[in-house]
């Protein structure tokens, strides 16, 4: 029995050594060495800002002001989608709780709240889209415009969701509807191995991409 | 449905059956001391081990001696990986705690200590809101090696003693998980997590970023940390404890389509080779490929019916007036809760990959899954982990069902019953249905003492929103009870109010139940599997007759996927009608 136990107590604290400190910092230093922008979280900086990442999504909206002041609600700040951009999909996300925290929005599939959320946002997707694209009804709006994303911070938007966004940016903008969804088909990704998932549009290379071609021109 | 969805699951099936095999010979040799490549390297560092350890790698172990070491081998890793959640801001002089993150309450830390302990990886709290980088690799990190370890070492065990020709013994515990570790673990884990990154996931000890945004309302903090490193073990043990709360979802976790897939094939290659080792061990492949067949085709049925309701659309999406059919441009379905690179088919299919398995990893919200989508969870859980299962945990489970199985089939055509030569006798069925009895009987339990009090309701998020509270609470404590870890995430045993973790406090009573538990449910069936095995040891292999039952055929896969649907259905059917499948058979929607 005491055999066991000195055995026990030097193996946990064996493979502590080996598993919780060799190991993860043999694989930093890989990481570091041979794929550093991918280690650090691909970054995107303008001018030595810190933009965001490519990996993760964000708000591509503006702070409202009143008087002077950020608009609160319930400890949020009010916003509003700017309308040169591309916006990401729905988030369960609520940056008051921490902002670095990422949730679930757990919505239940058969639940009166998930309908009632799912309108709303239609609603706002419909005023937002519907004034440039007025061929636009609920049946045409694909789901993951309404629908929350798991990770709350879904980097991607799906084509048809671009592809109908496009007609707002590319008047608020100025620009021909062919350039923006030429845009839109340049930093639209594959599906892994040619057939893993579903293809991809990342928002904020797209924006960035936007900016390249007409930063000065706000409206 | 579209169909580069159903290429991703047969192609998933395939892909992972060519590198099963394979792999399954590499693991019978790690096991009856053959030779492999790793030797010449990993050799000398092995018997180095053993001595650091003072221990002596041939003494052969009965299974009292090998439960023993095993047992206080755990109990010694729960002491250090509790003391090292409780002491978190003692170790900020390593620079790994870059938000001065407290420690979680005792009873947060005690279901948390517990959880990983036992494999399961349920998670109260959120990753990047609770735990310093210190605790994430030194804590969490090492209990996904040991834990996966103790699970394929019982594993082993149990095959050796059916194996066996004569004597007692079942291996030597301290060489099992030594080998383990070293053999198999690590070096899976370092190409894993060499993937991981080079396809986007992170790996520094830098601290959370803020991002400015491209407008002013898109200013964020990102959190970072050692990701990759964790991801792999994470997955590769069937542990599922993610770095992050949103664990696979996050895109730091699973950057692209392509990783969703290797996420799903790392989770299932040990224990689908185990299944393979298993056959070379006892000397005729074909008995591992009739379990790896019964495993097989329960998964696909799985996997088929979550894809074609997820496909299908949920009645909240439907009220609203959403189109849930595929267009031009995106692939439709119950996308709530889902993330757009893996869509419908890489979310239910690796939904079903990790509730077979013990692992729990979730690259979606399981509560937000239509009713019969996510009543293939639950039915998972229901089967045991029997489909593939843990690592470990799968074959020593699904070869107690066996056993059973045996059992009954004998019963029907009235002679002794044997398998593999081995006569199975009332002690052996006695401790068999012990073993298989113990986690059903925890999680109804659990269960029940949760929805019928006042304490258990405390944790539940949709009080009052029809089954949905009782699916959230009756799935949180079958998830435990598994070992599992996946949740319906609205289920809660941690309060945290805000910014910093300062203040936060646990749910006492969800954190207790959970913990004590994973624990029982855990390590139950190991010592029940571990003395079937002692019993089995010793016993004389009688040569088949004309009488003999066979039991690597299709009469007998049938056999086995009815008696594992048995005792799933006629344990977990009732409270199933109450939750999931009220909710898939009615449209209806409740406020």
């Amino acid at each position: 029995m005491k055999k066991i136990a000195i055995t026990s107590v030097i193996a946990v604290l064996g493979f502590t050594l080996l598993c919780g400190v060799v190991y993860p910092l043999l694989i930093t230093g890989i990481g570091q060495l041979v794929f550093p922008g991918n280690a650090n979280g691909q970054q995107v900086k303008i001018d030595g800002k810190l933009i965001g990442s490519k990996l993760i999504g964000q708000q591509f909206t503006n702070l409202v002001y009143k008087n002077g002041k950020v608009e609160m609600s319930d400890g949020e700040p009010v916003t509003t989608p700017n309308k040169r951009y591309f916006q990401t999909r729905p988030s369960g996300t609520d940056p008051a709780d921490n902002d670095a925290a990422t949730e679930f929005a757990n919505l239940g599939p058969n639940d009166l709240v998930t309908k009632q959320t799912f309108t709303m946002r239609i609603q706002a997707y419909l005023a937002l889209e519907k004034p440039y694209d007025p061929g636009l009804t609920v049946a045409k709006i694909p789901v993951d415009a309404i629908n929350t994303s798991a990770s709350g911070v879904d980097p991607d938007i799906s084509q048809a969701n671009a592809w109908i966004q496009a007609h707002r940016v590319a008047a608020v903008r100025h620009l021909p509807l062919s350039e923006v969804k030429a845009l839109i088909k340049k930093y639209t990704g594959g599906r892994g191995l040619g057939f893993s998932g579903e293809p991809t549009v990342n928002v904020l290379q797209l924006n960035l991409a936007l900016d390249r071609v007409n930063a000065k021109d706000a409206p | 449905m579209t169909f580069y969805g159903w290429v991703t699951i047969f192609g998933f099936v395939i892909i992972l059956t060519a590198l099963a095999a394979p792999f399954g010979r590499y693991l019978a040799a790690v096991y009856t001391g053959g030779h492999t490549w790793f030797d010449p390297v990993l050799g000398p560092v092995e018997r180095l081990i053993y001595r650091v350890f003072r221990t002596d790698p041939n003494e052969g172990q009965d299974w009292k001696h090998y439960a023993k070491s095993l047992i206080i081998f755990s109990l010694a890793g729960w002491l250090l990986f509790y003391i090292i959640l409780r002491t978190q801001t003692f170790w900020d002089w390593t620079g790994l705690n870059p938000l001065h993150y407290h420690s979680m309450p005792w009873n947060v830390s005690f279901n948390t200590t517990s959880s990983f302990l036992t494999n399961t990886n349920w998670q109260y709290y959120g990753g990047e809101t609770s735990l310093s980088y210190f605790s994430q690799m030194v804590g969490l990190t090492v209990q996904n090696f040991l834990s996966a370890g103790v699970g394929i070492v019982v594993a082993v065990a149990l095959v050796r003693g059916i194996a066996s020709r004569s004597g007692a013994s079942l291996g030597n515990f301290w060489q099992d998980i030594v080998r383990t570790v070293l053999y198999v673990l690590i070096p899976l884990s370092i190409v894993s997590a060499i993937v991981l990154i080079s396809q986007g996931s992170i790996q520094n000890f830098t601290t959370y970023l803020t991002a400015h945004g491209l407008t002013s309302g898109g200013s964020q903090t990102i959190a970072m940390g050692p990701v990759a490193s964790q991801e792999a073990i994470k997955l590769l043990g069937t542990n599922g404890g993610g770095f992050f709360n949103t664990n696979s979802a996050h895109p730091f976790e699973n950057p692209t389509g392509f990783t969703n897939f290797f996420e799903m094939l790392i989770v299932l290659i040990i224990p689908a080779g185990l299944v393979f080792m298993y056959g070379r061990m006892v000397g005729h492949k074909r008995q591992g490929y009739a379990i790896y067949g019964t495993m097989m085709v329960m998964f696909l049925g799985a996997v088929i019916v979550c894809y074609i309701a997820e496909a299908h659309g949920s009645p909240a999406q439907h009220a609203a007036g959403l189109h849930t059919g595929v267009i031009h441009g995106s692939g439709g379905g119950n996308l709530e809760g889902k993330e757009q690179r893996f869509g419908i088919a890489g979310s239910a299919l690796f939904d079903v990959v990790t509730t077979v398995t013990s692992c729990g990893a979730v690259n979606s919200a399981i509560e937000s899954f239509t009713g019969i989508g996510g009543a293939i969870p639950f039915a998972n859980l229901s089967a045991s982990e029997v489909i593939f299962g843990g690592v470990g945990t799968g074959l020593y489970s699904i070869l107690l069902y066996v056993l059973l199985a045996v059992f009954i089939g004998g019963l029907m055509v009235g002679r002794t019953p044997e398998y593999l030569g081995k006569k199975i006798e009332a002690r052996e069925i006695k401790l068999t249905v012990l073993g298989l009895l113990i986690t059903p009987l925890a999680a109804l339990f659990a269960t029940a003492l949760a929805t019928a009090s006042a304490a258990g309701r405390a944790s539940i998020s949709s009080v009052g929103v029809g089954p949905q509270g009782f699916s959230e609470s009756f799935y949180a404590y079958l998830s435990q009870a598994n070992n599992n870890g996946s949740a319906f995430a609205g289920y809660t045993g941690f309060i945290q109010p805000n910014a910093g973790n300062l203040g936060s406090h646990g749910v006492t009573f969800a954190d207790l139940v959970g913990g004590v538990e994973m624990v029982f449910a855990r390590y139950g069936p190991i010592l029940f599997a571990l003395a079937v095995a002692g019993s089995l040891a010793g016993k004389r292999v009688s040569p088949a007759g004309l009488g003999t039952m066979r039991t690597d055929n299709v009469t007998f896969v049938v056999l086995l996927i009815g008696v594992i649907v048995l005792v799933g259905a006629l344990t977990f059917f009732p409270a199933l009608l109450l939750g999931p499948i009220v909710q898939g058979l009615t449209g209806h929607l409740y406020s």
